[in-house]
């Protein structure tokens, strides 16, 4: 006799845990932005190739995961939420890593070197940036208080707090980043047009990596909206 | 009565055989939330459901016990001892076979439908379409809309009600800690009030209604004094409730769930188990007296055959299917498997007491459904839901075709 349990197939897969997790292993690789600054200041090759493929094997990690959760999310599934929501979510999630590995990728594809006077804003830039995803990953941390009370209540207004907090900090990263193309325009004729072009697309991709991060939260917001 | 032992040996076999799938498959359906929630392991189930299917099917299951054997046909129109005796022989054999095809299959089949449905084929093809008690049996299908709607309704009301007083509060450990034996309490005195209310007359236990509302709140006392002494234990892990701020909270749930598998095992032996005993009820009475009966006491020694049954199964094949169900259910907190458990519990125990022979499955998933409406669930497979209800249309014309093929097999060998 077989088990005919309806009970055992009536759970569908959590989204939200696997949520977290993908959220874990986007802002680990994320987290991975700062130490590779710092050997592009002082020029070691060597860490840099080791941290881009770190970067990459976790970009890879998130991918797996967020196909993992597609996979797993029928439109079946009674959620306590909107299913597009999550999924919308999720993509942004999967944005942050994106952007990270683009960086990476264009920074060793074309071997590019700090020019001296971005050191030490860009090195805040970046770290603002990654503040920001830490952020992000510490609210979506929250799903499982907000699945336990429902998605109402007390925790809903700290999600939103945090959601907020989060707004700061990309507002503070966009301020830095126009310093820092500001400065970049201002010495045109010091970096050549090229380096020009590259650097201030590379400002512009740390600065997704924040508005990507700050989506997640908007993204939360209007599923806790509804 | 002629080749009366024989009808006796093969209606006790087949009580047996359809008592031992309930307790081989059915407990598990029952008891799967508190296992899957890591509430109480699997062992602990088994001793629970050993004891209170038994309590449930020997205090609680005459009412059903009763619908079974004379609530659908009306006996007044069976002419001979014998067609009863062969109808229920084949509403056991057909509804035997039928839950094993289903279970071969993994079709999610209801005990309670493929024997309600068995007994209304025998009666068409061997009494006449005017045996059935059309009305009852009307009654009985609305309860089976009804028992899961039911169940989901109090499953969110008791969902809502622990957000409003335990989680969502200030201090939830707190407040899971005051309001815990509370929900404990009232499972006792509804459980205890149902089961007592009128007297056990089996037993001849008379007791006035005061009498009665005196026993369940004692009852509920009791089991309220037990559920805080357990959860007064509970300490917090500050590791744990870092990463997960309710995980204390769930702590505290877990000690309760005791008492809601323990209620819930009542309820599935005072239903299940009294419903698979009901053909043989009818056999035995009507082979001792040799008389169709519509009026006659149910013997003791069937009801606990009936958990005899049940026991077997759990020992044999329930342990195994229970821990599987355990493995599956990961989702599901401990206050979640609370709600709809108790939920559960409760509406059986009434059907229970109402004499509607329902399926306990169907209402733990109504009330699984009744806390995923509150947005208490990560994630519910509708499509599990929909193969239960396709299964349920189903079982009852099956069941009804192959007790008449039985039926007339039957009425071939003897005649």
């Amino acid at each position: 006799m077989r088990t005919t349990s309806p009970i055992a197939g009536l759970f569908g897969r959590s989204p939200f845990r696997r949520l977290q997790q993908h959220m874990a292993v986007v802002a680990e690789c994320v987290e991975e932005m700062v130490p590779l600054f710092e050997a592009l200041t002082v020029g070691d090759r060597d860490k840099i190739a080791e941290l881009k493929e770190t970067i990459f094997a976790l970009e890879g990690q998130a991918d797996h995961i967020k196909n993992d959760i597609r996979a797993h999310l029928p439109k079946t599934l009674f959620l306590p939420v909107d299913r597009r929501d999550l999924l919308d979510q999720l993509h942004s999630q999967d944005s942050i890593a994106d952007t990270a590995q683009d960086i990476v990728g264009l920074l060793v594809l074309r071997g590019m070197q700090i020019p001296p006077f971005m050191t030490d804003n860009l090195s805040a830039f970046v770290q603002l940036n990654v503040d920001a995803v830490r952020k992000c990953s510490e609210i979506v941390n929250m799903l499982d208080e907000l699945l336990e009370s429902s998605f109402r209540g007390r925790d809903v207004g700290r999600v939103i707090e945090m959601v907020d907090d989060l707004a700061q900090i990309e507002q503070n990263g966009d301020e830095l980043g126009m310093l820092l193309v500001g400065d970049i325009f201002a010495r045109e004729e010091e970096l050549g047009p090229l380096d020009v072009v590259y650097w201030e697309r590379l400002v512009e991709m740390l600065g997704d990596l924040a508005d990507h991060a700050q989506k997640v939260g908007d993204r939360l917001r209007l599923l806790l909206a509804r | 009565m002629e080749y009366g032992l024989i009808y006796l040996s093969l209606a006790v076999l087949f009580g047996l055989y359809m008592t031992w799938g309930v307790g081989a498959n059915d407990v598990a359906n029952a008891m799967g939330t508190s296992v899957g929630s890591g509430a109480i392991t699997v062992k602990k189930a088994i001793i629970i459901a050993a004891i209170f299917e038994f309590a449930g099917a020997f205090l609680a299951g005459g009412h059903v016990t009763g619908t079974i054997r004379k609530g659908i046909l009306d006996a007044s129109l069976i002419d001979s001892p014998e067609v009863l005796v062969y109808g229920m022989l084949s509403a056991l054999l057909a509804a035997g076979v039928w839950l094993m095809v289903a279970s071969y299959f993994g079709w999610p089949v209801s005990t309670t439908h493929t024997i309600v449905g068995s007994i209304i084929g025998f009666g068409v093809v061997g009494v006449g379409v005017d045996a059935v008690e059309w009305v009852a049996v009307g009654g009985i299908v609305a309860s089976w809309v009804v028992s899961p709607i039911l169940g989901a309704t109090l499953a969110f009301i008791l969902a809502q009600s622990i957000r409003v007083l335990v989680l969502d509060t200030d201090n939830p450990f707190a407040n899971a800690q005051r309001w815990g034996p509370m929900y404990v309490f009232l499972m006792g005195v509804l459980i205890a009030l149902v089961t007592f209310f009128k007297g056990l007359t089996h037993l001849n236990l008379e007791l006035t209604t005061i009498q009665t509302f005196g026993i369940a709140l004692l009852v509920g006392v009791i089991v309220a004094f037990i559920g805080k002494a357990l959860i007064m234990r509970v300490e917090v892990d500050p590791e744990a409730t870092r990463d997960f701020h309710y995980a204390a909270v769930e702590k505290v749930f877990a000690p309760l769930c005791v008492f809601t598998a323990t209620g819930m095992a009542f309820a599935h032996g005072s239903n299940d188990v009294a419903n698979g005993i009901g053909p043989l009820a009818a056999v035995v009475s009507t082979v001792q007296t040799g008389l169709v009966q519509q009026e006659s006491a149910l013997p003791l020694w069937i009801l606990a055959l009936g958990g005899v049954g049940i026991v077997l199964g759990l020992a044999t094949m329930g342990y195994r299917v229970m821990r599987t169900i355990g493995t599956k259910i990961t989702e599901l907190t401990p206050s979640r498997g609370f709600c709809a458990e108790l939920a559960a519990a409760s509406t059986v125990v009434i059907a229970s007491r109402l004499g509607l022979p329902v399926s306990t499955t169907h209402i733990i998933v109504g009330a699984v459904l009744g806390v995923g409406f509150a947005r208490g669930i990560a994630a519910i497979d509708l499509r599990v839901v929909l193969s239960i209800v396709t299964s349920w249309l189903v079982t009852l014309p099956i069941g009804a075709a192959l007790a008449a093929f039985f039926f007339f097999f039957f009425r071939g060998v003897f005649l």
